[in-house]
């Protein structure tokens, strides 16, 4: 494999990785600290791209579409938690799922009623919708290096939240032990609706960044959900950083293996048998990786309570 | 004495085949969930034909009883039942995906309902399987695919580059591509199903740089993988062909302008230059305000054949033999968008197959033109394994 193709794919991997990290961040800080399973995560990545679809068409730039589909769906995040979510903390998980599995269906058929049953068109900013020539002769989608930055940038961003300021500390201090951060007078409820529209214009910005290169449209985020849990798995529940590890591990491990396993199969097996097995075998690694991890590491790669 | 004349007459009716007064429809389609936008353009066709036809087919007035199979075969049985047994619907249409097909139709088929498709016409149903109560108003499962590959041949590309999901259907779809394509295959790549990202195989295809590559990636996947391929910058000097229901316009309003220029291969273009299909553009037009797709001429021609058959047959849609022979003949006495058609033995249609592009009209609106014929009367290559006469 010639290293062009190598560092292509790596690069794929990186991007993939880090828009898998804007979900997980978001789904793991709610579940390490609200010790809550939001399977209707995913309905607010989806959310985030119809808005950031209409809000596109109707101002005509990316960029200025952007901060409103960011704003406006982490209002629609704070308004889930203050109506539905808030009565679940206190239910068991069986409960959890099951409300917030109905949210999914919800949010499915109503983004149906208001832009229809069809897919819809999101496109990038004009100036990215080509290839860039990188030194070394690699030719590679723009808009997917502005992906790496953007993904880049808010993980600093956050780690810089998480670790270095007020908001950050109380975060971590509910992450550790919800009851301790309580009992020295944390304003939790105030607390977990902030993480949660923070979570919400997470996922936004991952389905605005995605929209243009994936396609817009009903039921797209239970797709990605699947991927998202896999990462706060394998990275250990409630931890940002256990966050980033695991989502560029599986976006490196899912790219590179769909790109090196059927090559690799190709020198041992016979061609028929090769094509069978290579996107047979690449498209559960990442789960292989993840019940690896569980087995090494029960609590994952960082586990956030000690 | 005019108590005689009722008796008498009770009596004749009583002794010929029923005709029915009514006309109820089962119409089982895929109309919630991710995948639903096919399903509500077939049913969009199909209610445009029946209203256009004032709400009666074949003189009958019509009732269609609308059923969600959400995509799901299990549900879709239930509601087979369901349709069949307490709604006592005369005939059944609507099924978009194959796998719902395939799990409804013993039941279809053993209760001697006939199934007019607008869409799935699975190999199993038109091959070894074919059956009387079964006739298709849209297009054996690998036509188009044939018909992409044969365009791929006549356009000399030398080498083609195929990618499809990994699922029987992918399988299926480059089957039928290889059979109408002489070049060399320089890969057969099979992707996860509902894969998102695919950088991965891009960049094989890059390092491969064949002259064509054929996609047959459904729905979703197909919305990411063009507007992946054209963001690589690839689109410039690989030819993309793809079949023309992953490209039509509920795709087109997903993917706007990176689409320009790609080839599909089609049995209908928006375009076709006869009178049904002037009136079912324009109609479905002012209807929807949107451009039809092929899923929308493919209800609406359903209907148009039911509407046909209904009233050849007199109404008499329980009497198989009457009603089959009504269906047969059913293209040759109504004019379709499509244009001139006829049906094989096996129930599929033999029609032709055309090669569209990706272009925009005078109005700037992006559309599918059709810009050449690759099939003419094309039959499904699986009839020949039907013994039905």
């Amino acid at each position: 494999m010639p290293w062009i193709l190598f560092l292509e794919q790596l690069l794929n991997g990186l991007q993939f990785g880090l828009m898998l990290f804007l979900l997980a961040a978001g789904l793991t800080l709610v579940f390490g600290i609200m010790d809550m399973i939001n399977l209707a995560h995913g309905s607010l990545y989806m959310i985030g791209a119809y808005l950031m679809a209409s809000f596109s068409q109707a101002t005509g730039s990316f960029w200025a579409a952007l901060p409103l589909a960011l704003a406006a769906t982490a209002l629609v995040g704070a308004m889930l938690e203050l109506t539905v979510l808030r009565r679940l903390y206190e239910r068991d998980h069986l409960a959890q799922v099951l409300a917030t599995f109905a949210i999914i269906l919800i949010a499915n058929e109503a983004v149906r009623l208001i832009w229809g049953s069809q897919p819809i068109m999101l496109n990038g900013p004009a100036a990215l919708s080509g290839p860039v020539e990188l030194p070394g002769g690699v030719h590679y989608a723009s808009y997917r290096l502005m992906i790496i930055g953007v993904g880049a940038a808010v993980a600093v961003l956050l780690y810089f939240l998480v670790t270095r300021t007020r908001a950050g500390m109380l975060v971590r201090a509910g992450a550790s032990n919800r009851e301790m951060a309580l009992a020295m007078g944390v304003d939790i409820k105030r607390l977990f609706t902030v993480v949660f529209a923070v979570g919400a214009a997470l996922a936004a910005l991952a389905g605005a960044m995605l929209g243009p290169i994936l396609a817009v449209q009903v039921g797209m985020g239970e797709n990605i959900l699947i991927l998202a849990f896999v990462v706060i798995v394998i990275g250990g529940i409630g931890s940002i950083r256990g966050a980033f590890v695991g989502a560029l591990l599986v976006g490196l491990v899912d790219t590179m293996g769909r790109a090196l396993l059927p090559m690799a199969f190709a020198l041992v097996f016979r061609p028929q048998v090769a094509s069978n097995l290579g996107p047979s075998v690449s498209s559960i690694l990442i789960y292989v990786l993840m019940a690896a991890v569980l087995f090494l590491r029960p609590q994952g790669l960082f586990p956030a309570r000690g | 004495m005019n108590r005689l004349i009722v008796l008498i007459a009770a009596a004749a009716f009583a002794c010929s085949a029923p005709a029915a007064e009514r006309l109820k429809i089962g119409f089982l389609s895929t109309l919630s969930g991710p995948a639903a936008g096919l399903g509500v353009e077939i049913r969009d066709g199909f209610e445009l034909a029946l209203k256009l036809a004032g709400g009666s087919l074949g003189g009958l007035p019509t009732e269609v009883v609308f059923a969600d199979d959400q995509l799901n075969p299990e549900v879709g049985k239930q509601l087979t039942e369901r349709l069949i047994r307490r709604d006592r619907v005369n005939l059944m249409t609507g099924i978009v995906f194959s796998n719902v097909m395939l799990a409804v139709w013993p039941s279809i088929e053993q209760s001697k309902m006939f199934y007019v498709a607008p869409n799935s016409t699975p190999t199993n149903i038109s091959g070894k399987g074919c059956s009387p109560y079964f006739f298709s108003a849209s297009w054996p499962n690998e036509a188009h695919h044939e018909a992409a590959g044969h365009f791929a041949t006549s356009k000399g590309y030398k080498n083609a580059y195929l990618i499809a999901p990994n699922y029987p259907a992918g399988k299926d779809s480059l089957t039928g591509f290889k059979r109408g394509y002489k070049g060399k295959i320089v890969a057969e790549v099979y992707t996860k199903l509902n894969q998102l990202d695919y950088s991965a195989e891009l960049a094989q295809i890059r390092a491969a740089n064949p002259d064509t590559l054929y996609a047959f990636l459904p729905g979703g996947m197909g919305i990411n993988f063009i507007k992946q391929f054209v963001a690589s910058g690839m689109s410039r000097d690989i030819q993309l062909v793809v079949p023309g229901f992953v490209s039509d316009q509920d795709v087109v309003r997903a993917v706007g302008e990176p689409m320009l220029g790609l080839f599909d291969t089609s049995h209908w273009a928006y375009d076709l230059d006869n009178e049904a299909n002037r009136k079912f553009v324009a109609a479905f037009e002012k209807e929807h305000k949107r451009i039809p797709s092929l899923f929308a001429e493919q209800g609406y021609t359903a209907a148009l054949v039911i509407d046909a058959a209904v009233r050849a047959a007199k109404g008499k849609v329980e009497d198989v033999k009457a009603f089959r022979q009504a269906l047969m003949s059913a293209p040759a006495r109504v004019k379709t968008p499509r244009g001139d058609w006829k049906v094989a033995h096996n129930g599929t249609p033999i029609q032709d197959y055309y090669v569209r592009v990706l272009a925009k009209d005078n109005q700037g609106r992006i559309v599918n033109k059709k810009i050449g014929t690759v099939l003419n009367d094309h039959v499904d290559f699986w009839a020949k394994e039907c013994a039905m006469k």
